[in-house]
């Protein structure tokens, strides 16, 4: 197939017995063609080919195919023979099936349901670009039917393993949302899952969709707006573009002006003049650097998180993309202060080398921002300077700039370079010169006269159009000011008889009427004379020449009551419907009648009124409200769905929202030691990377993916490194409540925090005894520890309402809840647990660790041992799994290889997510991985193969029934009716006798939580403990109740499922009579 | 964000539009040639045109249009740069990014813009991941499928590079022969005035390679005088942070061409301007008049200026030139008024000069200014802002790779007033 086979191919989508191609342009009527037409039989070759058995045959005729819709030309009739062939084997005809099918099934909907069942078959495919392209075309076809399908693939596609399926899916939300906008609340849900994903990857799509379905809810945001920050730097370009845009947003919402003590001083600052001082000033705090100006401004301090936007933001200015480059500039117009914004403008007038497309919207937006601050961009007016080879909409951009930036100190080299333009060979832009120069003469007054003399030096210039301009400008400027000007006006009555350009024959004629005083013999003349050719002057200037006789008529009614009078009576027969109003009018004024108007007492006062000025002001000074680097901005209109820039809050709403928990690491990778560390060391490090559940699937996933460029990731981690060393200052930086909140966290497992060096003084906050730590919080006492618990407050009430919302628990850890932070929450003393005794309503904070249990034998595994426990936290596959550990250990002789899942055979509806392939283990290497199993809240086992190279070994995993269980908050009152409403045949109880030790709160609380992932409710009965969950598969909730009287415990529990009820009745049992 | 796309050659056929959401109907691009016949160039149509219910945002290169429609708010630098980054690809991929070229390889055009962006949004937009979905055009393979009958042209995995962390490089890269090139480009933009002093003079330079290695390489690149560079932007394979530390640049390269910097030398540095213009250009009553232009070397640090073509659009008033350059040959187009002469080398010891005269339209009145001369040149082996690599080092693979590095000064926007 050679190159001119395409070239035909495309060429003649038609066989050669087609008769015209009229028909088949009219692709907007499907039913046009084919039915009625003569030829209903041209594309019977090509169906043909598409149903023979020969892929080369197929592929030529989808290629032909593919021409006729890259053509726009209608091919909609092909479209059951297409459809067969989505099932094909070869990659390039079902890829170009799947073009075909996005651009028709619209049109034939009840066909394209044909494919539908294919699609679906490869949505579980095990290769993930076949997932991913088959949720593409899915989400593609705009088939209204299939909306719940595309739902139900989206939820899947979102927990997918691959960020790139994951990717698509963030894609897909914004298109089954055009397709049917009622599911909108249940898309939101997902999209927030997407939101809290750490990959790089699915950043800035799940914005993009963000912004397409639900812009409003900038609440999404606030627990992932850290993690945000700092990925910006690794997110691909053009979601770079969108989170800064939505970051702007979300910034104005969320701090408070970092310029709010400049307000009132700027806006009071006449706008022109005031450049000179202000750029010193900027160009010193520049040099001071960013730090300083926090301490400087005493009143305002920045809060942390609206600094680490803009620092984050800041190395994007050197991207090659032009789009970030604006975002980021127009970040910092919005967003920073003052001193600050000048760093954008360097890398602004690079952008002004490219294209000139995109000179032109990167021109409009420093125009705009030349309007506000000159100072940044006056070091760079050369490289506004215009040649004579841009195009004309720059060449007028440019010199609005000029303009703009014009100040005492440039304005003798800004008017040398007009003069240079004036005589440009085009006119519209000379023309355009010289309003630029008027207004530079308006504003600066050092230089109106030289620009006047300049301007009447042109009058005489051999061209019409720059003369006409220059009377204009001319009659603003002598406007302001009059007095002094007699000569220029007398220069220009003269030139009324040669001057042929309407415009500027009304502005003359405006001129002398308005200053006739002035002018007293002149203007008589100049009325006689325009009397005399009335008739033949174009509308706008009648229109002056009556005025000029009424204002001449009043001032001077000897000379000029006649001719007045014969202007009014020509304009009242004139042709045009305007000046025979405007000359009755005038005439009830000047001339009253025998009845006399009331009006023609203050006539003097109606005409010869003293006029404002006209303000020569920016064209640019208006778009200022929209956002910078806006479709809206450039058109100066709003757009549809253009998100108005909000203003700045008065207070700043409450950081804490921002503020994440960090869920336990329980994976550990020894086995990749720098990358590891680095990314640990930032998820350690707290509030900024933020982590939801998915952290542990972000890293597995970045490892599997990245095995093959380990080389390249021991250079990269410097890099890393020094990027995570530098969150960790700030994060030291940080105000006090938040360290508190670090320290409050789960304990984290040792051997991470002593990788960490940086990070000593908060790692040993964490190591802390968890009683020590509430007993020194109480010891700080004061606002300080009641401004953190009410923060802590608002942090788990949210967690509360997400909790209600389904699917996204999955953000509460158990651990988290154990803590005292859920404590706090629960109860309303701030100090918890032991500082408090015998607190009422008090729970109790206790820490079970899991307990391991062996799935491997090392004799029985040739060397291989491997133990596993439930980590007890939401599993990052799905919520209805149980999140299990495995700790893998080498104790052959040789490294094992490629360890990893090979059969699995569960029970129907179970479910088992295998963990990633593990390339090697080494000699007596210890290795942790993740994976989820979904018991379907029963207690078979789930049999597994574990294949080590070539070994395989069979392995059964169980769970008891305490670990099918998530705990569940809720209120005491609530259980209370809970409990009542599973009484009868789902209450199961025990009496268990209990001694002293075992008796104790402590004991107690700790053996049900060993038992079973539970979650204490809060009791206002002293010898009461209640504890609640629900089971993870079906969500079913699962109640248990502990009273103590004397030496005796009586448990109950109360769940819908009573095998379930039974069975952890008894393990609760076992536990208790073994202390 | 971007719903269609539509391409038009020069004569106003769109000869091929992409949707990515729902059809828009190609009568939408009327509202484009509605700005088109009101310009009287083709630069001259706003790149950002409002309909009532859709936006076009076009580009126009290589005698294409390339106009996008949308319908929402969209930052319009997005799709500016969007499309300017599909004209590279499809270079990339054909050679070249014209008609006949769009058209022989149609198939593989909308594969690609299928595969670049996703319901609007950019799915893939790093060549060489594109180029393991699907495979650029070769004469070799061509003739293999034709002959076996089977397609390779897509990629049945996911490229690797979608998914680490380094998008630009593909695995698995293989060479005999290791090679990695640099060429150092500056080009002086510059406004010389008509007594021959430098208006504005600036520097923009860039730094294109081409790297065959194999492998995984991490290079490392020094100059000799960082403290040049201050205003940059790189390709995203420099660790930014590397260059703000130690001024080096510090990057694991894609495979192929690709630009790994371009930097800006601001009209605050000295910039060497490399010849000048004597020029005497006068009209005169009587519908005629001079031209007497002289192209001279200024400072060229001892290399020869090369390629040297003087551009004059000359007045509208103009009716044709009679010249006689000394050396080279000059042609004039009647419509658009454009002279165009030249030169070639510069002889330092007989300096070029073109002189004759300038007959003007009877009637048409003098022109009020003389047209701005527009020159081209460039000097090999010469950086103009002195900027030099120091040495180039490999880290992460073993064999020795082959080195170089070229330099090349040339004429950016390069304009004389007269």
């Amino acid at each position: 197939m050679s190159g001119n086979g395409f070239q035909q191919s495309y060429a003649n989508e038609k066989p050669p017995s087609s008769t015209g191609s009229a028909e088949a342009d009219i692709n907007t009527d499907p039913a046009s063609s084919g039915f009625f037409t003569t030829d209903f039989k041209k594309h019977e070759d090509l169906k043909q080919m598409l149903d023979s058995n020969k892929d080369a045959l197929k592929l030529e005729a989808m290629k032909r195919v593919v021409g006729m819709v890259a053509k726009g030309k209608d091919a909609s009739e092909l479209f059951p023979a297409v459809v067969k062939n989505v099932v094909s084997k070869n990659l390039e005809i079902k890829k170009l099936v799947y073009v075909y099918l996005t651009r028709y099934a619209e049109e034939q909907q009840d066909l394209a349901l044909l494919s539908i069942s294919t699609f679906q078959r490869a949505l579980k495919d095990p290769n993930q670009l076949i997932r991913a392209s088959a949720l593409r075309v899915l989400s593609s076809v705009r088939v209204i039917v299939i909306a719940p399908i595309m739902m139900l693939a989206i939820k899947e596609a979102v927990m997918d393993m691959s960020p790139y399926v994951r990717k698509t899916a963030a894609h897909a939300i914004p298109k089954l949302y055009g397709l049917d906008p009622e599911t909108k609340d249940q898309l939101i849900e997902v999209l927030e899952r997407l939101l809290g994903d750490k990959t790089t990857l699915v950043a800035g799509s799940a914005i993009q969709a963000f912004e397409e379905i639900c812009p409003e809810r900038i609440d999404l945001i606030h627990k992932n707006y850290r993690k945000l920050c700092n990925l910006l730097v690794d997110v691909e370009e053009w979601g770079q573009v969108v989170i800064i845009n939505t970051l702007t947003r979300y910034a104005r919402t969320q701090f408070i002006n970092p310029n709010s003590g400049e307000m009132a001083e700027e806006e009071e600052r006449p706008f022109y003049e005031s450049s000179g001082k202000e750029d010193e000033g900027e160009e010193e705090e520049e040099g001071k650097g960013e730090g300083d100006q926090e301490t400087k401004k005493a009143p305002y301090i920045m809060d942390p998180d609206h600094r680490l936007l803009l620092r984050q933001a800041k190395p994007l200015l050197n991207s090659r993309n032009s789009a970030v480059v604006m975002a980021v500039a127009q970040l910092y117009h919005h967003c920073a202060p003052k001193a600050e914004v000048g760093t954008v403008a360097k890398s602004l007038i690079r952008l002004l080398r490219s294209h000139q497309e995109l000179q032109y919207v990167v021109l409009s937006n420093v125009a705009t921002m030349t309007t506000k601050r000159k100072g940044m961009f006056e070091p760079y007016l050369k490289s506004f300077y215009v040649r004579s080879s841009d195009p004309l909409h720059i060449k007028l951009l440019k010199l609005e700039i000029l303009t703009n930036l014009a100040t005492e100190t440039n304005i003798s080299t800004i008017l040398r370079e007009f003069q240079t333009y004036v005589t440009s060979s085009d006119k519209d832009f000379a023309a355009a010169t010289i309003q630029a120069i008027g207004r530079c003469a308006s504003t600066i007054s050092e230089v109106t006269d030289t620009c006047l003399n300049g301007l009447v030096h042109l009058m005489s210039n051999r061209d019409e159009a720059v003369v006409a301009e220059s009377v204009v400008v001319i009659k603003k400027l002598l406007q302001m000011r009059p007095s002094e000007h007699k000569a220029i006006i007398c220069h220009m009555a003269r030139m009324v008889d040669k001057i042929t350009v309407p415009m500027a024959r009304a502005s003359i004629l405006w001129l002398i009427g308005e200053y006739s005083e002035r002018v007293p013999k002149i203007a008589p003349d100049v009325l006689r004379k325009l009397a005399k050719s009335f008739v033949n002057e174009e509308d706008i200037v009648k229109l002056q020449v009556l005025n000029l006789a009424t204002k001449l008529c009043i001032t001077n009614p000897k000379q000029c009551k006649l001719l007045c009078q014969y202007v009014l009576s020509l304009a009242k027969y004139d042709q045009n419907y305007d000046i025979r109003d405007r000359s009755r009018f005038l005439r009830q004024m000047v001339l009253p009648g025998d009845n006399g108007c009331v009006f023609s007492k203050y006539a003097k006062k109606i005409f010869l009124a003293p006029k404002p000025a006209p303000v020569l002001a920016s064209k640019f000074k208006d778009r200022d409200h929209f956002q910078l680097g806006t479709l809206s901005h450039v058109l100066n209109m709003r757009t549809t769905g253009y998100q108005e820039l909000p203003e700045w809050p008065e207070e700043a709403p409450d950081t804490a929202v921002r503020n994440v928990e960090l869920p336990p690491i329980w994976e550990d990778k020894p086995t990749k030691p720098s990358k590891t560390g680095a990314k640990k060391k930032h998820d350690l490090k707290s509030f900024y990377s933020e982590s939801e559940s998915s952290e542990e699937d972000d890293s597995s996933e970045d490892d599997s993916s990245e095995d093959d460029d380990d080389e390249e990731k021991g250079s990269g981690d410097s890099d890393a490194e020094s990027g995570s060393s530098k969150a960790a200052k700030s994060s030291e930086e940080e105000s006090e409540e938040e360290e508190e909140d670090s320290s409050e966290e789960e304990e984290e497992e040792e051997e991470d925090s002593s990788e960490v060096d940086s990070e000593v003084e908060i790692a040993v906050a964490r190591k802390k005894d968890t009683k020590k730590e509430v007993a020194g919080k109480a010891a700080k006492g004061g606002t300080k520890a009641a401004k953190a618990s009410a923060d802590l407050l608002l942090d788990l009430d949210d967690f509360g309402s997400m909790d209600t919302s389904g699917t996204s628990s999955a953000a509460v850890t158990p651990g988290n809840l154990l803590t005292p932070t859920a404590a706090l929450d629960l109860g309303p003393s701030p100090g918890g647990g032991d500082s408090k005794p015998a607190a009422s309503s008090a729970v109790l904070s206790i820490n079970v660790t899991p307990k391991s249990y062996d799935l491997l034998h090392r004799i029985s595994g040739n060397g291989l041992s491997i133990t596993y426990k439930f980590t007890r936290t939401i599993s990052v596959f799905s919520p209805n799994m149980a999140s299990i550990e495995l700790t893998l250990t080498n104790n052959s002789e040789g490294p094992l290889n490629n360890i990893k899942l090979g059969d699995i055979k569960v029970q129907p509806g179970m479910e088992v997510q295998p963990f990633p392939e593990i390339a090697t283990l080494a000699v007596n290497a210890t290795t942790s991985v993740l994976m989820g199993v979904n018991f379907n809240d029963t207690t078979q086992p789930a049999s597994l193969e574990v294949c080590a190279g070539e070994q395989k070994f069979k392995v059964n995993i169980s769970a008891s029934v305490g670990e099918l269980l998530q705990p569940h908050t809720m209120s005491e009152g609530d259980f209370a009716n809970q409990q009542k409403k599973l009484g009868g045949m789902n209450e199961n109880s025990a009496t268990i006798a209990v001694d002293d030790e075992s008796g104790t709160d402590r004991a107690i609380c700790t053996s049900v939580l060993t038992a079973g992932n539970l979650l204490q409710v809060p009791s206002s009965d002293e010898k009461v403990f209640k504890f609640a969950a629900k089971t993870l598969a079906s969500g079913t909730l699962v109640l248990v109740s502990v009273k103590v009287t004397d030496k005796k415990a009586r448990v109950t529990v109360n769940s819908d499922k009573m095998v379930i009820g039974t069975m952890l009745l008894k393990d609760i049992q076992k536990v208790m009579e073994k202390k | 964000m971007i719903h269609s796309l539509f391409i038009i050659n020069n004569t106003g056929d769109v000869f091929m539009e992409k949707h990515w959401r729902s059809v828009i109907n190609k009568s939408i691009c009327d509202y484009f040639f509605e700005a088109q016949s009101k310009a009287t160039n083709p630069e001259d149509i706003p790149p950002i045109l409002s309909t009532p219910h859709h936006y076009l945002i076009n580009i126009y290169r290589n005698n294409l249009h390339f106009v996008a429609v949308v319908t929402t708010e969209v930052p319009p630098l997005f799709v500016l740069e969007f499309l300017h980054r599909v004209c590279d690809i499809f270079e990339d991929y054909f050679g070249d990014c014209n008609e006949s070229t769009l058209k022989e390889h149609y198939v593989i055009v909308f594969e690609l813009l299928d595969e670049m962006l996703d319901n609007g949004f950019p799915l893939a937009m790093e060549i060489n991941v594109l180029k393991e979905l699907i495979k650029p055009p070769n004469f070799l393979r061509t003739i293999t499928d034709t002959v076996t009958g089977k397609s390779t042209s897509v990629g049945a995995t996911l490229p690797t590079g979608q998914l680490s962390n380094i998008p630009w490089r593909r695995t698995g890269v293989k060479y005999t022969n290791n090679e990695a090139y640099f060429d150092v480009i500056e080009e002086i933009d510059a406004i010389i005035d008509k007594n021959g002093t430098t208006v504005i003079a600036e520097i923009q330079g860039y730094i294109d390679c081409l790297i065959k290695l194999s492998g995984m390489p991490d290079l490392t690149l020094t100059f000799i005088n960082p403290r040049l560079l201050d205003d940059v932007s790189f390709h995203p394979c420099v660790r930014f942070k590397r260059w703000e530390s130690e001024k080096i640049l510090s990057f694991v390269p894609p495979d192929g061409h690709f630009r790994l910097m371009s930097y800006h030398i601001g009209s605050n540095n000295m910039v060497a301007i490399p010849l000048y213009v004597k020029h005497n250009i006068s009209f005169r009553e009587g519908s005629s008049g001079r031209f007497d232009v002289t192209v001279c070397p200024k400072q060229t640090m001892g290399k020869s200026v090369e390629n040297v073509v003087v551009e004059v659009p000359f007045p509208k008033a103009v009716l044709n030139v009679t010249l006689t350059p000394s050396q080279g040959k000059y042609s004039f187009d009647p419509v658009s008024k454009m002279m165009t002469w030249e030169v070639g080398k510069i002889d330092t010891s007989k300096l070029p000069n073109i002189k004759g005269s300038i007959s003007l339209q009877t009637g048409a009145g003098i022109p009020e200014s003389n047209p701005a001369i527009t020159v081209m040149f460039s000097i090999s082996q010469m950086a103009v802002s002195g900027l030099k690599v120091n040495r180039l080092d490999m880290y992460g693979e073993k064999y020795k790779p082959f080195k170089g590095v070229k330099y090349l000064t040339r004429a950016g926007k390069f304009q004389i007033r007269t």
